[in-house]
Order: structure tokens, then C-alpha cells, then sequence
């Protein structure tokens, strides 16, 4: 079992008006000189070793679903072995 | 025999069944279609209606655009068949491909609801023929993820080859690059815009009644065709 992570975040150019919301917030709670953009991120569990040809297929459902790239960059990543306290391997 | 006009119900679909009665009042036969069926039941045109398909999780209709009657529509828009996109219908139909950019959430940052003043950009298209070119009209424009967004180079490209179908007047609603509130295809079959022209068929329950020439269009269109 290996754990992927999915990064998907608007390109510079688009409007990001929820990043903006949490900027103000943050201004407003005393937070100065933070400059927010907002994106999601993704945590895929697969079957198996995260091999070269089981990222690429990761890579083209990003493509596919989890981002839109005509706003969107994303960008995939093996997350580490460590397995956090509590969780059996 | 009255042309049969399609709306396509998605699970979480809201103005379904106006879209439906707007094609009976502006006399076609109104076809309801089920996004899980593969047939498009011999339907002429089709409408993707507004509404919040699969609670507007991941993005604004990225979900639906791969329901399994989207392959016949895809099929059926590059075939020529008129195709109307209302809000999330229009978002649909980005997240699909058939016509370019994205809708994301308004500048504003709340649900927009309003009266919303329009001009016709051009009336080259099968849903904009019957309009007067650059006509001014009212329709009701209801959206919290309206913001239409494309690269420069894609803007440039609409608005040269007058595919700039609709453009908001008195103040920009939600931060729509260039005032865009719709948008065609290439050929003028497929049109996506936010604003609800379904909302706009009836004197009682609207401050206009000119959605009416939507219809009037794509039936001009299908009846000069046969």
C-alpha cells in the first residue's frame, strides 16, 4: 500500500477568490503581511507499489478529474513509508 | 410535427423541469432525458439545465460531465445538434470541452440573484438567431460560481471570431473576464451561458419575457433544416 498526494492548485492568472476571503480574514485578525491562494489537495491510497507506470496513470486521473487545467496546476508525490502512530501498515 | 427538445436531468438538477416547460410554452416537444441512459431518444436539440449536479463537489460540473449520456452529447454537439448550456449546464459543457474556459466563484464572494441586463454579442448562433443584433434584454441570472475565466490568448480567440455570444451590461456580476456572460462553439451549434433564460418565458413570474426568443431561435433553425 503506498499513499499519493495530489496537489491541485489555481494557475496565477485566475481569479481566486476564496484565497482572497482568507487573506482578508487573516488581515483582519492581525495576521499582517500574509498573502493566501487556496487549493485542495488529494490522498489517494493504491494497491501495490507506487511504480513509474502506477504514477503515470495517477498522473492522467489528475489530468482527467481531479483538476481542471484550464485553471488548475497539480502536481503528484509519494508521500513516505512512515506510518503515523496508530495506523497498522 | 413539433420539434422535440431534450433537458437532461442530473442528480442534483434544479431548473429541469422549467427548462422543460419553457420548450412546451414556446411550442416544441418537451423530452425529459436521464444522465445515466446512453440515448438521447431521437431528440432534435438538448438543453443541459441549471441546478447544483452532484452538490457542486470537486468543480462545478466536473462530475456530470462524465455521466454516461455526455458521450451521445459530445457526439451529438460535434454532429451540429443545437446544444444550450444554463449555468451549470454551462459549466458542464466547459468542463467537457465543447466550448473553452471555466466558470470559478464570484469576485463577490456570495450567491448573485438578480434581474441581469444583457446584449446579444451575435445572433450567428442556432439559440441567438431570432434576437435583434445587439439587443438589449433582461434575464435572470442566479449563480454563486459564475466568474467566466480563460488565458488571454483564449479571450483574444472569442471575441475575433465573434463567439462572444453574451455580455453583461450595468456592472459586472460576478468578475467575468471581458463581461462575458456566454459564449459559443466554432460552429454556433453549442452555446453555454449563466444567466436563465428557462426563468424568462412567462409575464407572471419575470420582469421579461425575452428567454422566449432562445426557443424562438433553435426552432427557427430546426424547422429551415428539414
Amino acid at each position: 500500500m503506498a499513499r499519493v498526494v495530489v496537489d491541485v492548485m489555481p494557475k496565477p492568472e485566475i481569479l481566486d477568490p476564496q484565497g482572497k476571503a482568507v487573506t482578508g480574514a487573516l488581515g483582519r485578525l492581525g495576521f499582517s503581511g500574509i498573502s493566501v491562494r487556496q487549493g485542495k489537495r488529494f490522498e489517494l491510497e493504491i494497491e501495490g507499489e507506487a511504480t513509474p507506470d502506477r504514477l503515470a496513470e495517477i498522473e492522467r486521473a489528475a489530468e482527467t478529474l481531479l483538476a481542471n487545467t484550464v485553471i488548475e496546476t497539480f502536481a503528484v508525490r509519494v508521500e513516505p513509508e512512515d506510518v503515523p502512530a496508530g495506523e497498522t501498515a | 410535427m413539433p420539434a422535440r427538445i431534450g433537458v437532461i436531468t442530473f442528480p442534483g438538477s434544479l431548473d429541469d423541469h422549467d427548462a422543460l416547460r419553457a420548450v412546451r410554452l414556446t411550442g416544441a416537444e418537451p423530452v425529459p432525458l436521464w444522465h445515466g441512459s446512453d440515448s438521447l431518444d431521437g431528440v432534435d436539440a438538448i438543453i443541459l439545465p441549471g441546478g447544483f449536479s452532484y452538490g457542486d463537489y470537486l468543480r462545478c460540473g466536473a462530475i456530470a460531465r462524465f455521466a454516461p449520456i455526455m458521450t451521445e452529447v459530445i457526439r451529438a454537439a460535434d454532429s451540429g445538434m443545437p446544444v444550450l448550456g444554463i449555468c451549470n449546464g454551462f459549466q458542464i459543457l466547459c468542463e467537457a470541452h465543447l466550448l473553452p474556459g471555466a466558470l470559478v466563484r464570484n469576485d463577490v464572494r456570495t450567491f448573485v440573484c438578480r434581474d441581469q441586463r444583457l446584449r446579444v454579442e451575435t445572433t450567428d448562433t442556432t439559440w441567438t438567431a431570432a434576437f435583434q443584433p445587439r439587443q438589449e434584454i433582461t434575464i435572470v441570472l442566479k449563480n454563486g460560481e459564475g466568474g467566466y475565466v480563460a488565458d488571454e490568448a483564449t479571450l483574444d480567440q472569442l471575441e475575433a471570431e465573434g463567439r462572444v455570444v453574451f455580455r453583461y451590461l450595468d456592472g459586472n456580476p460576478n468578475g467575468s473576464y471581458r463581461d462575458i456572460a456566454g459564449i459559443c462553439n466554432e460552429r454556433g451549434n453549442v452555446v453555454g451561458l449563466m444567466p436563465h433564460p428557462e426563468h424568462n418565458v412567462d409575464e407572471l413570474t419575470g420582469p421579461s419575457t425575452d428567454g422566449r426568443l432562445f426557443f424562438a431561435s433553435v426552432l427557427n433553425f430546426l424547422a429551415a433544416r428539414v
